[in-house]
């Protein structure tokens, strides 16, 4: 096995990582440092994406543009879009997570390519401090996260370069991880282990990784002509001069439709680690849960054009991405009705982690049937681009994968740190994110069916009464952020001290101390033949009496 | 069975759309009752047994052991691999016939002739059958030639289509009437009078959206759209820019009137500069 090198800061000759709290700041070879380092960076970056989002939702509580020039209106939803999902989402569930625990579920001490890993986080951060720094220095992009030309040609040229570059970055970066997560998932697995014994989160995050290195690149070659033609004038994408500002939809959407599956695929398999768990049950029906994330994989890919329904795009075209978008629904169902297979019949634990994946799963069937009717070309041509279309993006990203993202910080804090997080603050937690996420965003369904497009700053006087309900749920979304921060810095230092798997989990990750040691096992990595065997079955040792050290030496 | 009825009902009677006010808006109107009901039963469905099986197989206090260790039942699959794309399918034939009955499915070939017939600034019918041809196959058309259809555009029914050119621009839409030479900022149209609306944009990507006719398409610098609509119910809608073109985007609204026919006729002869000149005599003020 390859043993990462330690980096040349470092002058202590005996440890080969940075010691202390100082290895979160350095340039970690640790996939577990750099786990927590994408984690805590997107954290920070989701409180400016949210800040971004108080900033519109206090906007419309009126319905005139009055708290913010509407300038700063259109800067403002450009970041919030841009630093949400390149900052915060992407990076934590695919490089978080990722990084954090493929290698254990591979039976490996580190990632394929360290080196190149710690080079993906890095870039984040600069990244992230560009495209908010670009707001100060020469104002932002004003032109939304997609940026459709020509309205991002005659924007101010400086922001929106700014923006085309970070994303670029972000991009690279997350190219990076895909290629580093690839390569570990198929070349790094102990010797025996096979495929079809992975944990659900390694195919997950092998299919996400897949989309991430076929489609990224497409918009990063996007982004390079659309900045020749806001510095150097060309015309590819200029009506103007010659270009066709629908070729930039399709290229922007071949990578920006998979996006959504780069930030829900890695969610459902965290979602197929923490339901088994809670549930005490094995995740029902392994064999199609891995077909069906191949499925969307594939069916990802040819779906992007039912975002330009309204476009103009050709009839037949429109025909075939109804029915393409439309089947997507049924790889995704059948996950779906797994999980709740899982979970019937289950010892279920009402806490925080299975609560936030159990309204996971209720926000996003819901999100799944608006989406299936936004499928629909007659349905869409009347919501597309407005507040419905609004409402269905953030009950699959926000009540997906954000809910996701908490549930799973519930789950691992106890390796992350050796501590457990407080259940009563946790589920208190849960408690009013839940309200203020359905307060906020399902009265937005309303507003886009009755005529708000989405993206003013100023709107129909008739929608003050549901905007200003949204905004006081925005506003509970943000406070509940509160009790979370609480628990989190509480329990780090003084929470109960967790043991080494307080859930009883078969993964590979609980079968190591916590947190882990560098190098994730003293000794050898065990071998898990079967993440999920949980389950009373004559013969088995008691659960509940076993440490992780007998489960594995019982050869299970 | 309580649940599919509890869907339908739902679907049937919750009103959550604005007026219908345009011959397009009650066949939308159908689908998302469609819609509507099968998402309903889906939903109440999943989410009544998700809430089932969380009280019904909490653990309680003391229970430290394992459920039963089920892992997977091929039937079970194959059924809920099945219903889905059952459902799915059945949605996708549904939505096409919808789209087909709102004129979707025709404009390829018909904004073409009318082009011709109507716009005809350079009228040569065999060349742009072949640009046609090209811009299927994905080679980037030559905008001058090339008419694009909205969803509608071949919906054409009983009686002459009124023409009305459309202008996009920051942040503002300009009508202007071909056949009496009227420049508006309003559109006014008349009740079951089919309006043909031949968009252009200035400057960048903007939308035209009435949402009580169900109808939106966008307007794409370069690319001249044809969208065609019959209003039936006289009133005032507003009309909307639904694609993000600028600070002032919020702001940029109008208001369509659809006129009774009489009514229609007083504002028409009231505003034309055309044929005052021509035919002063049509015009009874009075």
């Amino acid at each position: 096995m390859t043993i990462a090198l330690p980096p040349q800061t470092s002058s202590s000759p005996p440890g080969l990582q940075p010691e202390g709290w100082l290895r979160y700041l350095s340039f970690s070879l640790d996939h577990k440092v750099i786990g927590l380092q994408y984690m805590v960076a997107g954290f920070f970056f989701y409180l400016v994406g949210g800040a971004l989002a108080g900033m519109i939702r206090v906007e419309l509580v009126s319905p005139i543009s009055d708290f913010i020039s509407r300038e700063t209106y259109n800067e403002v939803l450009t970041l919030h879009g841009t630093v949400m999902i390149f900052l915060w989402i992407v990076p934590v569930v695919n490089g978080a997570f990722g990084n954090y625990l493929i290698p254990f579920y591979v039976g490996a001490r580190d990632m394929a390519f360290p080196r190149l890993n710690a080079v993906a986080f890095w870039l984040i951060p600069p990244a992230g401090f560009l495209l908010i720094a670009s707001y100060f220095i020469a104002g932002a992009a004003q032109s939304g996260w997609t940026a459709y030309p020509p309205l991002s040609l005659t924007t101010p040229a400086a922001g929106q370069v700014v923006w085309i570059l970070s994303v670029l970055l972000l991009g690279g970066s997350s190219i990076f991880g895909g290629i580093n997560f690839i390569a570990t998932v198929l070349k790094m697995r102990r010797p025996g282990l096979k495929m079809m014994q992975l944990p659900m989160y390694c195919w997950a995050m092998l299919g996400t990784s897949i989309l991430v290195v076929l489609s990224t690149p497409v918009l990063a070659g996007t982004l390079v002509l659309l900045s020749f033609d806001i510095i150097a004038h060309t015309g590819f994408f200029n009506p103007a001069l010659g270009g066709n500002a629908v070729v930039y939809q399709h290229l922007f959407w071949f990578y920006s439709h998979p996006a959504v599956y780069i930030m829900v695929l890695p969610a459902f398999g965290l979602v197929s680690e923490i339901l088994p768990v809670h549930a005490r049950k094995p995740l029902f029906g392994y064999t199609t849960m891995v077909y069906s994330i191949l499925g969307i994989v594939f069916l990802g890919l040819i779906v992007w054009a039912h975002h330009m329904f309204t476009s103009a795009t050709p009839p037949w075209m429109r025909l075939f991405f109804t029915i393409a978008t439309a089947f997507i629904a049924v790889p995704t169902g059948i996950k779906f009705f797994n999980w709740l297979a899982t979970l019937w019949g289950g010892k279920i634990a009402l806490n925080s982690a299975m609560l936030f994946s159990c309204a996971f799963i209720v926000h996003f069937v819901f999100g799944g049937i608006t989406g299936v009717a936004l499928a629909q070309v007659p349905f869409d041509i009347h919501v597309h681009d407005t507040y419905f279309v609004v409402g269905h993006f953030h009950y699959v990203v926000y009540g997906g994968t954000v809910f996701v993202i908490f549930g799973s910080i519930y789950h691992w804090f106890p390796k992350f740190t050796g501590r457990m997080l407080n259940e009563d603050l946790g589920r208190f937690h849960f408690l009013i994110t839940f309200i203020g996420f359905n307060l906020c965003f399902a009265p937005q369904h309303w507003l886009g069916l009755n005529g708000m497009p989405r993206r003013v700053a100023e709107y129909d006087p008739q929608f003050t009464l549901m905007n200003q309900i949204s905004s006081v749920g925005a506003l509970l979304m943000a406070v509940s952020t509160l009790p979370f921060l609480i628990n989190v810095f509480w329990s780090a230092f003084s929470g109960r001290v967790a043991g080494d798997n307080p859930w009883n989990a078969l993964t590979p990750e609980w079968l190591t101390s916590s947190p882990p040691p560098v190098e994730n096992w003293k000794g050898e990595a065990p071998l898990v033949q079967h993440p999920y065997g949980y389950g009373v079955q004559p013969g088995q040792i008691d659960l509940g009496a076993a440490t992780g050290r007998e489960i594995w030496s019982s050869g299970q | 069975m309580a649940l599919v009825l509890t869907g339908l009902w739902i679907g049937q009677n919750v009103e959550l759309l604005p007026v219908a006010a345009s011959l397009n808006a009650p066949i939308y109107d159908q689908l998302f009752k469609v819609l509507f009901s099968i998402g309903s039963i889906l939903f109440i469905g999943i989410f009544g047994l998700l809430l089932f099986s969380l009280i019904r197989f909490r653990r309680r206090d003391g229970e430290t052991g394992d459920g039963a260790a089920v892992e997977g039942n091929l039937q079970l699959e194959i059924f809920w691999t099945a219903i889905p794309a059952i459902v799915v399918l059945f949605v996708g034939i549904y939505s096409y016939d919808i789209y087909d009955r709102m004129g979707g499915m025709v404009p390829l070939s018909d904004p073409h002739s009318m082009h011709g017939a109507a716009m005809a600034p350079q009228a040569s019918d065999g060349s742009s059958g072949a640009v046609i041809q090209a811009s299927v196959l994905g080679t980037p058309p030559e905008p001058s030639k090339r008419i694009w259809g909205g969803i509608g555009s071949g919906q054409i029914s009983a009686g002459p289509a009124l023409p009305v050119e459309v202008t996009a621009l920051q942040f503002a839409f300009l009508f202007h009437y071909p056949q009496g030479d009227i420049t508006s900022g309003e559109l006014h149209v008349q009740k079951g009078q089919p309006v043909e609306l031949r968009m252009e944009a200035r400057d960048v990507i903007h939308a035209f959206w009435v949402p009580e006719f169900r109808l939106k398409q966008d307007i794409i610098p370069g690319q001249p759209t044809l969208l065609t609509f019959t209003p039936i119910k006289a009133g005032s809608y507003p009309i909307i820019c639904a694609e993000l073109c600028g600070p002032y985007h919020g702001g940029m609204r109008s208001t369509v009137v659809v006129h009774e026919p009489d009514e229609f006729a007083t504002w028409f002869e009231k505003n034309n500069t055309a044929t005052v000149a021509i035919a002063p005599s049509t015009s009874s003020t009075g």
